[in-house]
Parts: structure tokens; sequence; C-alpha cells
């Protein structure tokens, strides 16, 4: 059997309609699709080689909801038996009654003294119907109403790196800004803490994001901590 | 017959100067800029988002939404009065329709993507630009596309048959002028578009579209690059 030709190299940014690679040896992966012989880039993306698989991994574009994503919302809406969640995405998200917390909730309650509107709250996603219909439960670890602090938004597609590998980054931003952060995967951040920690690590955040490609940058954000750490206050002045 | 020689001096199938760049608004999902000769087209796309008013909503898939809107003073004639016109209607009507066999939608139910086309200046060939630009818009927002979108325009002054034409050739005065504007999906060869001010014959037609097809090879190139530009850097 003749060998399938590669047209593209690994890690490669690819435009869409770009033929990658030619022959029916190789896979299609995600964001491309087969044309008869060949694979053809179906979005603007960065090329993968997994195995005999071509795939795209994306660099931009709006969040879409996924299940079991933790993900920070906004109430819009609260009607008989829930709430309106605005997911920083196309979609908007249902948090139903019984899965908004474990109390025993009155019939007739008023639903505001739990998730007032314009409250931000971190939930996760149970499931995303066809139509995109969200639901979201608050039963879990870390799931909560967040009280204070300041919400960001960053390119959803940056949060794996913000996070880091099993969270180093973000929980090196932590300590060296000693706020609080929570980072939900549709791409908003809430940060707490005094003025001037709760600054640097929004400029922590966005240098990351900025320079998410390149290589060393757990190192050069630890540098960027160090250099612009925030005066802890002494007793003296 | 008197049109001999291109009034600035191009070759009969030769386009205006290009420049392409994406990304330019940062507010944006996706953005870019396309400019050829003196028409500059600056392309913004928001979505997929929330689509109001309701009962434009369509559960089978997302709709494309499109605004091509010249800037009072963007034409070298008369100001252009702000807001809509019949034209302007009439050319994001079919920069929609253009632009519209390349997205894959189906993913996105009853939302809706957003393409601004605003132009600071005009000297012919502008739903062209427009459409280049905006088509290097989708792609930066991250959407699923099956090709780029490319466009010019070409047309026959007088007796010869020409691309590109500006606004000088558009209003030449001593002979017929047709003003063809094409665009195509540059790697399966399909039209998009295609409409015509003016007359040609079935043979210059044909042998017209074989003359723009060259020239919208040229363009998609510069979008490509326009667009690997953008994320310089990411592979290393």
């Amino acid at each position: 059997m003749k060998m399938s030709e590669i047209k593209v190299k690994d890690k490669e940014i690819s435009v869409p309609g770009e033929v990658l690679a030619v022959g029916m040896d190789v896979l299609p992966g995600a964001g491309t699709y087969r044309e008869g012989e060949k694979i053809v880039a179906n979005r603007l993306g960065l090329v993968m080689m997994d195995g005999r698989t071509i795939k795209l991994l994306p660099l931009s574009g709006r969040y879409m909801p996924k299940t079991n994503d933790t993900i920070i919302c906004k109430v819009i809406d609260v009607g008989f038996n829930g709430w309106r969640l605005d997911t920083n995405s196309a979609y908007s998200a249902m948090l139903s009654m019984k899965d908004a917390t474990s109390e025993f909730i009155q019939r007739g309650a008023n639903l505001t003294q739990y998730y007032d509107l314009g409250d931000h709250i971190v939930c996760q996603i149970v499931n995303v119907t066809s139509q995109k219909l969200i639901d979201v439960t608050m039963k879990g670890p870390g799931l909560r109403k967040l009280k204070g602090g300041r919400i960001i938004e960053v390119d959803a597609n940056k949060v794996p790196r913000i996070i880091g590998k099993q969270g180093s980054m973000v929980v090196m931003i932590k300590e060296a800004t000693q706020c609080n952060i929570v980072v939900g995967q549709n791409g908003l951040i809430w940060i707490d803490g005094g003025p001037m920690n709760e600054l640097l690590a929004i400029q922590a955040i966005r240098k990351i994001s900025a320079e998410s490609h390149t290589t060393g940058l757990t190192d050069k954000i630890k540098g960027f901590l160090e250099q612009n750490s925030v005066p802890k206050k002494t007793h003296q002045d | 017959m008197t049109y001999k020689q291109r009034i600035d001096g191009r070759k009969f199938d030769e386009m205006r100067p290009i420049e392409a760049k994406v990304g330019v608004i940062p507010r944006a999902d996706g953005s870019a800029m396309f400019k050829i000769g003196n028409t500059w087209a600056y392309a913004a796309v928001y979505g997929p988002r929330n689509l109001h008013p309701k009962f434009m909503q369509d559960p089978q898939t997302g709709i494309l939404r499109c605004s091509y809107n010249m800037m009072p003073f963007s034409s070298s004639g008369e100001r252009v009065r702000p807001g809509g016109s019949r034209r302007s209607k009439e050319i994001s009507l079919v920069t929609q329709k253009a632009l519209l066999p390349v997205l894959n939608l189906e993913d996105y139910p009853n939302s809706v993507v957003d393409v601004f086309i605003e132009l600071p200046q005009t000297e012919a060939g502008s739903r062209c630009a427009g459409i280049c630009a905006a088509s290097m818009a989708l792609a930066d927002a991250g959407l699923d596309m099956k090709d780029l979108v490319s466009a010019v325009s070409f047309g026959k002054v007088d007796d010869k048959l020409v691309v590109d034409l500006d606004y000088s050739e558009e209003s030449y005065p001593d002979g017929g002028v047709a003003d063809i504007p094409i665009a195509m999906l540059p790697n399966s060869g399909k039209i998009s578009l295609l409409q015509m001010d003016g007359e040609v014959t079935k043979e210059e037609l044909m042998k017209l579209i074989g003359m723009s097809k060259k020239v919208l090879m040229d363009i998609y190139e510069v979008q490509k690059k326009a667009l690997k530009d953008k994320y310089k850097g990411v592979e290393d």
C-alpha cells in the first residue's frame, strides 16, 4: 500500500481549507475532515500529530459548554424552580432548585435569598443537550456562591495554561499574591485579596494569556511575581 | 478603440497592491483588515452569541448576520449618508450568501454569528474587499470552516478585459464598462458570489473567470499568510 503524504509539520499553524495530508492510512481528528483521499483543516488551529491521527488544537473562539466543566456563572433570572445563569457563551444554563442546595426549600420560598440577580456562582455542568440546553449543579467540592473579590474575563482556550499542570500555575499565583482565585473553564476568573495583590494577580494572568504559547512560562511568571511582589504591611510604619 | 493602457499603469490582469492583517480589533472574537489599493475594509466577528429578536432563532442551525457599512466620507464622490441604504442592504445580503457556504453553524443552534464590515475609504471593489476581510475574521474567531473565501472584481472597460477595476475604470466615460464581482472558495474552486453590472458575452465571461482565478489564488495566499502571522511564534 502506498504511504500517505503528510503536508504539514507538527505544531504548525493551519488555516481552514488547508490540505493537511493525502492518503487513507492517516486519520482525521478533531478540527479536520476527510475529502476523498485528503484530510483538510476545518478551522484555524495548531497541528497535533497523535500517532496516525491528525488533529487541530483551537487557538481562538468562544467558550462552548461541555459536560463536567466547572464554570463561573452570573445569575440573570430567578424563576419558580430555579435560576437562569449566564455562562459566558451563546447559551444560558439552568440551575434547578434541587441541584442548588441540600437545604430544604419551602414551597413558594423566595429564591433570591439563596442566589440573587447579579450574583456570581461556581457551578459544574451536569448535562448539555443537542439544542444546547445546559443543566448545572452546585453539589460538589468547591462549588459555591462568590462573595466579594472581582471577576475578570480571559480567552477560554487559555484556561488550561493559566491553571498549569496539576494546578501548578494558579497555585503559584495564589501563594505569591495571597489571593483566593477560582478559574472557571468558561474563561471567567474570580480573584479576592487586597487591592494591590488583586492587581498583581490580574497582571500575572494577563501575562500568561498573552504569552501562553512560549515555553518556560512558569519560570517567567515566577520571576514576574517575585519582582513585583507587594510588600507585606509591617507595624513599624 | 481608445482604452489601450490602464489609467494607473497596471497590466490588464494585474490587481492593485493588497495588504491583510488579522486580529486588528481586540474586543471582537475575530477581526481582520483587508486593503486593495485605496479600498480598505475592516471586519469584526462576534459570536456565536445569543440571538435576539427571538423569532429569528433557528433550532436547526446558527445563523450568519452580515452588515456592510461605508463610512460617510469614504468615497471620492458625495458624502454617504450614514445608516443603511438600499445598496448597503443588498451588499450585506450577498456577503452573507457568499460566506455561508464555507461555514458550518449546525453546532450552534438558536445562536448568531455577527459580521460587521466597515469601510473607512473606498475606491471600487468594496464588497470584494469586505468578503476577503470577513472570511479571515471568521477564521480568526475559531469557527468551523471548510475553506476561506477570496473575492475580486473583474470586467470589461471599452473592449479590454480587465481584473480588479478601480473607480476611474468603473466610471470610464468613453466606452461601455462591465463590472463583475466574484467570490471563490480557493481550494475547491467553487463560486459563491457572481454579480454583473454591464454586459459581456458568454465567451468573455468564461475568459474573465479564468483570468481572475490566478488573482484569487494570490489573494488567498495573502489571506493565509495574514492568519498564520497572527500566531507566529506559537510553533516554538
